[in-house]
């Protein structure tokens, strides 16, 4: 087994998809985002909360954060695969990078529903 | 134009007698005929014939001196010796194993390229004549079967040089985009579930090094798109 190289996973396209899906959420979230930061009456904390504390807003924030984990995570694991050659070690960085994301998913969902 | 002098700065390593490769500056009088690199090289041999380097047919078909020129991967028989800056850096296909000089071993390029079946798969009985192809069927074969395997484009590829053993590189894939296309083809599918996997067709991030440096003007990253709109038809 030792020299042997191992290609054949028979996945890549639903990450390519997703990772070009999540680009264009993230695109067009970026510009609502911004049209809504500046149409704000003021710069506040009140009219900053009243912001997210719209439910669609928060539906569309949450959304965002999940596209932007989900893009890491390919981006990320490209990375590992690229660059870290022992197994061992890459499949160590690939479930601490899965865990680290799905931690900061539910972080962000703490931060946006505490608002 | 007239005789004049060029110099050169030539990666050169012997394995049998140097301990590491060195760069070589020389420079050598060429005739009025000369109008190529390699002819320019060609000339150089006869002063100094241990510089090694493979050619054979001279005029862009076999691509066999495909090298790195100023830094740009190349044909030599193809580049205008006049058109390049001085002193003229040539170094062996990056990311391959060097032989000797400015030869490298392209046992992984072509490992890559037998990977994907560069051949026909019809089980059909044979046709008295020959298997049809209406003219638009055929039109899509155009900018793929011109590829001569001068291996310019996967060893200017990043992907490649990272995983020359599981990424398929730009040659291999425009290859497979060749008989994907083919419609007298009868293993779509398979050469389609050869190739979905995050190695060998998706180590391909849209850089386009092989489309800069094709000596034949064909475009590798436009085939790979077309592997990958295949493989969503197929999906959704």
């Amino acid at each position: 087994m030792v020299n042997r190289i191992l290609v054949g996973a028979h996945y890549g396209l639903k990450d390519w998809i997703v990772q070009r899906a999540t680009a264009v959420y993230m695109a067009v979230y970026t510009l609502v985002f911004a049209a809504c930061a500046l149409a704000l009456p003021e710069f506040s904390f009140e009219s900053w909360s009243a912001l997210f504390g719209n439910g669609v807003f928060k539906f569309l924030t949450f959304l965002f954060f999940l596209a932007l984990f989900y893009h890491a995570w390919i981006g990320v694991r490209d990375l590992w695969m690229d660059y870290v050659k022992p197994v061992g070690v890459r499949l160590t960085l690939h479930v601490v990078t899965i865990f680290l994301l799905v931690g900061y998913a539910g972080w962000a969902a703490q931060i946006l529903w505490r608002l | 134009m007239s005789k004049r002098t060029v110099q050169f700065k030539i990666y050169r390593y012997d394995p049998d007698r140097d301990e590491k490769p060195y760069m070589q500056d020389i420079s050598v009088e060429l005739e009025a005929s000369d109008k190529k690199l390699l002819d320019a090289l060609v000339r150089l041999k006869s002063v100094d014939d241990s510089l090694s380097f493979r050619r054979s047919c001279r005029e862009g078909v076999c691509g066999s001196d495909a090298m790195n020129i100023n830094g740009k991967n190349g044909l030599a028989c193809l580049t205008d010796i006049d058109g390049l800056p001085q002193p003229i850096v040539l170094r062996p296909l990056p990311g391959l194993p060097v032989i000797r000089d400015l030869i490298v071993d392209m046992t992984q390029f072509f490992k890559q390229y037998h990977s994907i079946k560069p051949y026909l798969v019809n089980n059909d009985p044979a046709p008295e004549r020959e298997r049809l192809q209406t003219p638009e069927d055929r039109e899509e074969l155009n900018g793929l079967y011109e590829c001569i395997l001068c291996a310019c484009c996967s060893t200017s590829c990043p992907s490649f040089w990272w995983n020359p053993d599981k990424f398929v590189g730009p040659a291999g894939l425009l290859a497979a985009y060749r008989f994907i296309a083919d419609t007298r083809d009868q293993a779509t599918n398979e050469r389609l579930d050869n190739l979905e996997d995050p190695y060998r067709l998706f180590r391909c991030h849209t850089i386009m090094n092989c489309v800069d440096v094709c000596p034949k003007g064909l475009n590798p990253t436009r085939a790979i798109g077309k592997i990958k709109d295949a493989m969503v038809r197929r999906a959704v």
